[in-house]
C-alpha cells in the first residue's frame, strides 16, 4: 500500500471521525415517556416481529429452493401449478394474524382519541416557521422560534449538541397532568410531533385538531415539524419542558406578570438606539429567515428590504406591510403576532439598518394608534 | 386507378419510414413502445440526477450545496418526474411492445391515438422542467402538492405545473383506453380472458385504475387552478374552503396510483419467474383474483395517508382495517411466486436476478407497509424517513427492478441480439447493493425521528445519512451501465433465437427475433 493511500485514509478518517463519534447509530423507535408512546412502541415491536417471522418462513423456503432446485445441480422441474388447499390456507392464516393484530391497535387508538377531562388546555398554532403556544386558561402566550444560529447551519461555526432542535421559548407543561393540545395553523399545514410522547397531529388552517399527553417524568423533550410547510420546514423544532407542578405554577405567575410589563412598555418614551437594539433581535427571529439578516431578501418571493422604496420612504405603506401582511404571498400579518413595541422596533430597525439610514423612528404609540384606526 | 391501388397495397408491406418522420408520424406499436421506453429512461436519469442533489446535500449535517428553497424544488421534481415521467411511461412502453404480441394482435387498437398519447408526454415534461428556470423557481411543495402550500403560498410557476399535469393525465387516459380496447377486442381466437398472459391481465386492470383516477387528479389540479387564478376558495380556509378536502381528493387518486405503478410489474415478474424456474406459474387463477382484489381495495384505503390529519375515530379504524386487508391478496401473490420457484430447475440470468430481488425487496416494502397500516404506530412513522424507506422499497426494487427484469427478458425479442450477460449481472449486483445501502438505513432514520423533506438534520442522524448517500451515488452511477448495455445490445451481439429462454411461454416467443415490423397480421390460433 502506497504512503499516499495511507495518508488519504488517515485524512478521510480524521474528517469523518467528529461526525461519526458524536452521532449514535439508533436503530429503533424510542419507547418514550408516556403511556401512549409505550403502547405504540409495543404495537410497533409486535408487528415488526410478526413481519420478521413471516419473512423468515417465506424467504427460508425461497432461499432453500434457490440453493437446492437449480438447473446446475441437475434438478428436474416439477409440473404442479395448483393446490386449492394450500391457497385457501395462505389466504386464511394471514387474515387471522391481521385480526389478532387489529385488536390491540384498536384499543390504543381509542385511548389516543380520548381528549376528555384534561387538566390544562394549550392552543398550538403553526406559523411559517415557528410555533405559538397560548395558555388559554391563563390568558398569555408566546412564540417559540428555533434558536440555532445561522453560522452553525452554514458550517461557519461548530454545531452544538442540540443542533436544529433548540428553541428560544419552549412549551412548558406540568408533570403528571393531562394536557390537551388544540392545534391549528395560521398559514399552511404544519404538524406538531414529539416522538418521546407518541404525539403527532397536523395543525391545519381553519381547523382545530385535538390531542393530549400526560408526561410523568420532568425533563426536556424535542421534536420537529413533520409536514412540509415551505422553505424553513426543517428549521421549526418543537421543544417541550416538563416541570413539577409547583415550578409550573411559579412560571405561570411570572409569565402573566411579564405580559403585563410588556403592555406597559408601549407607554414608555423610546430612543432611536433602544428601538434599534430591540428591533435587531425581533428582525432576526421574525424576518431574517426570508428577508435575510442583511436585508437582501431572496427575490422575487422575498423582496430585498435594503434600499427598498417602501422601507426608506413611505412610512404608512411600511406599517401596512408589516402589520397586515400582503395577501396571497408569504408575507404574514405581523400585527397579531408581535407587540406594539416589537412592531415599532422592527420597523425602526428596517428603516435604519444596512445603509437605509433614514434616521426616522416609529414609536410604539404610533403603532398603537395605527392599529386602533383599523 | 389501378396504379394507385397498387402503391397502396405496397404501403402495407414495406418497413418503417426513413428519418425523423418515422418517429413523428409512426402508428406502429413497436416504434411507439421504443419511444416510450427511451423517454422514460431519459426521465429516470433526470429524476435520478435530482435525487443525487438531494443525497449530496444530506451527506452531512448543515447546508453545503443548495439552499432550502432549491432543495424543496428538487424533492418535488424528483417525485413528479419519477412517478409520471419514468415509471408510468416505462410500463406504457412495455405494454405497447408486448400486449399486441402477447395476445396475437397486429397492433394496438387505436394506433393514431397511440402516437398522440406519446407525443403529449415530451410536451408535458418540457413545460414541467421549464419551471426550474422560471422566476420564483419550480414547484417546491412536494410531489403531493398539499394546499394551501401549493395554492396561496405556491410559486408563480404552479400554473405551468398544473397545465403539465393536465397534459400527462390526457396522455395516460388515452393510453389506458387504448390498452382496454386492444385487450378486449383484438385477442387471438381461442384466447379467453382466463387464458390471457398475466402481464395482459395486470395491464387491463391497471388501465381501468387509470381511467378511474386520472380524472380525479385533473379535478384536484383544476380546483387549484381556480384558487390561484380565479379567486375561488376550494382549499383556502380564509375564504371558507377546506385544506383537508385537497388531501381526500388527492389521495383518492394517489392510492390507486401506487398500484398503477406496481401491478404491471407483478404481471411481468409472473412471466419471468416461471421462465427461469422452468415450471408453470403456481396459482394462475388466484393471481388474477388477487390483482383484482388489490385494485378494488385500493379505492377504499386512501385516508391511511392522512392518519394524523384528524380523521374521526370511526374513519381512522375503517381505513386501518381496509389497509391491513390489502396484505392478504398481496401475500397470496408472494406465496405463489415462491411456490413457482419451489422444486423448479432454476437458472439465474439477469431477468431472473432482478425478478427474485423484486420478490424479496418488494416483500420488505410490503412489511413496512403493513407496519404503517397500524394507525396508532403510524402516528410515530408518519412523514418520517420510515415512510420514505417504505415507498422507495416498493418503487425501486418493485416498479423499477420489475422494469429492468422485463427489459432484459424481452431485449432479445426487441433487438434480435442477446445482451451482455456479464455486464447485466454486474448491473444487477451494483444496483442491488446500492439500493439497499441507500434505502435500508432510512428505516432507522425514520424510527429515530428524522422527518422527511428536510434539507438539514440534527446530529444524531448523521451516520446513516452518510451511508444512505453513498448507497444512492452507487445506485445512480450504476444506471449509466444499463444505458451502455442496452445500446451495446441494440448495435449488435450474439444473435438471439426466437425463444432465448428455456421455460418462456407465450405467443411473443413464436415470432422470430427481432420481431418483424408488422406481426400477427393474421391472428394465431390459441388452443
Amino acid at each position: 500500500m502506497g504512503v499516499h493511500t495511507i495518508r488519504a485514509g488517515v485524512l478521510a478518517g480524521g474528517l469523518l471521525f467528529p461526525v461519526w463519534s458524536m452521532a449514535d447509530w439508533a436503530l429503533n423507535m424510542p419507547q418514550g415517556v408516556t403511556d401512549t408512546s409505550q403502547e405504540i412502541f409495543s404495537l410497533h415491536m409486535t408487528i415488526l416481529w410478526i413481519c420478521v417471522v413471516i419473512g423468515i418462513v417465506v424467504f427460508g423456503v425461497m432461499f432453500w429452493s434457490i440453493l437446492a432446485h437449480r438447473k446446475s445441480e441437475g434438478h428436474e422441474p416439477a409440473h404442479f401449478h395448483e393446490n386449492t388447499t394450500v391457497e385457501i390456507l395462505w389466504t386464511i392464516i394471514p387474515f387471522i394474524i391481521l385480526v389478532v393484530m387489529a385488536i390491540p391497535a384498536t384499543a390504543t387508538l381509542i385511548d389516543m382519541y380520548d381528549t376528555e377531562e384534561s387538566d390544562l388546555d394549550i392552543r398550538v398554532t403553526g406559523y411559517q416557521w415557528k410555533w405559538r403556544y397560548d395558555y388559554i386558561n391563563d390568558d398569555f402566550g408566546y412564540f417559540s422560534n428555533m434558536a440555532t444560529p445561522l453560522d452553525e447551519i452554514y458550517n461557519r461555526d461548530d454545531k452544538g449538541e442540540n443542533y436544529l432542535l433548540e428553541v428560544d421559548n419552549p412549551l412548558v407543561i406540568p408533570a403528571g397532568k393531562k394536557v390537551r393540545l388544540l392545534l391549528t395553523a395560521n398559514d399552511v399545514i404544519h404538524s406538531w410531533w414529539v416522538p418521546e410522547f407518541g404525539v403527532k397531529k397536523d395543525a391545519i388552517p381553519g381547523f382545530i385538531n385535538e390531542t393530549w399527553t400526560r408526561v410523568d417524568e420532568p425533563g426536556i423533550y424535542r421534536g420537529q415539524c413533520t409536514e412540509l410547510c415551505g422553505r424553513n420546514h426543517g428549521f421549526m423544532p418543537v421543544v417541550v419542558k416538563v416541570v413539577p407542578q409547583e415550578e409550573y405554577d411559579a412560571w405561570v405567575v411570572e409569565q402573566v406578570a411579564a405580559a403585563e410589563t410588556e403592555r406597559q412598555l408601549t407607554q414608555k418614551d423610546w430612543t432611536l438606539d433602544e428601538l434599534m437594539a430591540r428591533g435587531e433581535q425581533v428582525y432576526n427571529t421574525a424576518c431574517a429567515a426570508c428577508h435575510q439578516p442583511d436585508g437582501s431578501g431572496a427575490p422575487p418571493a422575498f423582496p430585498a428590504l435594503k434600499g427598498s422604496a417602501i422601507v426608506t420612504e413611505d412610512i404608512p405603506a411600511h406599517l401596512d406591510r408589516v402589520v397586515n401582511g400582503v395577501s396571497g404571498t408569504a408575507m404574514q400579518a405581523f400585527g397579531p403576532q408581535l407587540s406594539e413595541v416589537d412592531l415599532a422596533a422592527v420597523i425602526t430597525y428596517e428603516r435604519n439598518a444596512w445603509g437605509n439610514n433614514t434616521g426616522e423612528m416609529v414609536t410604539p404609540m404610533q403603532v398603537f394608534e395605527y392599529k386602533s384606526q383599523q | 386507378m389501378s396504379a394507385v391501388i397498387d402503391t397502396h397495397a405496397q404501403d402495407h408491406h414495406h418497413g418503417p419510414a426513413k428519418g425523423i418522420t418515422r418517429w413523428l408520424y409512426t402508428t406502429n406499436h413497436k416504434d411507439i413502445g421504443t419511444m416510450y421506453l427511451v423517454f422514460s429512461f431519459a426521465m429516470f436519469l433526470l429524476g435520478g440526477t435530482m435525487a443525487m442533489v438531494i443525497r449530496a446535500e444530506l451527506f452531512q449535517p448543515g447546508l453545503q450545496i443548495v439552499e432550502p428553497e432549491f432543495f424543496n424544488q428538487m424533492t418535488t421534481m424528483h417525485g413528479l418526474i419519477m412517478v409520471f415521467g419514468a415509471v408510468m411511461p416505462a410500463f406504457v412502453g412495455l405494454a405497447n411492445w408486448m400486449l399486441p404480441m402477447m395476445i396475437g394482435a397486429p397492433d394496438m387498437a387505436l394506433p393514431r391515438m397511440n402516437n398522440w398519447s406519446f407525443w403529449l408526454l415530451p410536451c408535458a415534461f418540457l413545460i414541467l422542467v421549464s419551471t426550474l428556470f422560471m422566476s420564483g423557481g419550480a414547484p417546491n411543495f412536494g410531489w403531493t402538492f398539499y394546499a394551501p402550500l401549493s395554492t396561496t403560498y405556491g410559486p408563480p410557476s404552479t400554473t405551468f405545473f398544473i397545465f403539465a399535469v393536465h397534459i400527462m393525465g390526457v396522455s395516460s387516459i388515452m393510453g389506458a383506453i387504448n390498452v382496454i380496447a386492444t385487450i378486449l377486442n383484438l385477442r387471438a381466437p381461442g384466447m379467453t380472458l382466463m387464458k390471457m398472459p398475466l402481464f395482459v391481465w395486470t395491464w387491463l386492470i391497471t388501465a381501468f385504475l387509470l381511467i378511474a383516477v386520472m380524472p380525479v387528479l385533473a379535478g384536484v389540479v383544476t380546483m387549484m387552478l381556480m384558487d390561484i387564478n380565479f379567486g375561488t376558495s376550494f382549499f383556502n380556509a380564509a375564504g371558507g374552503g377546506d385544506p383537508v378536502l385537497f388531501q381526500h381528493v388527492f389521495w383518492f387518486f394517489g392510492h390507486p396510483e401506487v398500484y398503477i405503478m406496481i401491478l404491471p410489474a407483478f404481471g411481468a415478474v409472473s412471466h419471468i419467474i416461471p421462465a427461469f424456474a422452468r415450471k408453470p406459474l403456481f396459482g394462475y387463477a388466484s393471481m388474477v383474483y388477487a390483482v383484482g382484489a388489490i385494485a378494488l381495495l385500493s379505492f377504499v384505503v386512501w385516508a391511511h395517508h392522512m392518519f394524523t390529519v384528524g380523521v374521526p375515530l370511526a374513519g381512522e379504524l375503517f381505513f386501518m382495517y381496509a389497509t391491513m386487508l390489502i396484505a392478504v391478496p398481496t401475500g397470496v401473490k408472494v406465496f405463489n411466486w415462491v411456490a413457482t420457484m419451489f422444486r423448479g430447475a432454476m437458472t439465474f440470468e439477469a431477468p431472473m436476478l432482478f425478478a427474485v430481488a423484486f420478490v424479496i425487496l418488494f416483500t420488505i416494502g410490503g412489511f413496512s407497509g403493513l407496519m404503517l397500516a397500524i394507525a396508532p404506530a403510524d402516528f410515530q412513522y408518519h412523514d418520517t424517513y420510515f415512510v420514505v424507506a417504505h415507498f422507495h422499497y416498493v418503487l425501486v426494487p418493485g416498479a423499477i427492478f420489475g422494469i429492468f427484469a422485463s427489459a432484459y427478458f424481452w431485449l432479445p425479442k426487441w433487438t434480435g441480439n442477446m445482451y451482455d450477460e456479464t455486464l447485466a449481472k454486474t448491473h444487477f449486483w451494483l444496483s442491488f447493493v446500492g439500493m439497499n445501502l441507500a434505502f435500508f438505513p432510512m428505516h432507522f432514520l425514520g424510527l429515530a425521528g428524522m422527518p422527511r423533506r428536510i434539507p438539514d438534520y440534527a446530529l444524531q442522524f448523521a451516520d446513516f445519512n452518510m451511508v444512505s448517500s453513498i448507497g444512492a451515488f452507487m445506485f445512480g452511477a450504476t444506471q449509466l451501465l444499463f444505458l451502455f448495455i442496452v445500446v451495446k445490445c441494440a448495435r449488435g451481439g450474439e444473435k438471439a433465437p426466437a425463444k432465448p429462454w428455456d421455460g418462456a411461454e407465450g405467443l411473443e416467443w413464436t415470432l422470430p427475433s427481432p420481431a418483424p415490423y408488422h406481426t400477427f397480421t393474421t391472428p394465431p390460433e390459441v388452443k
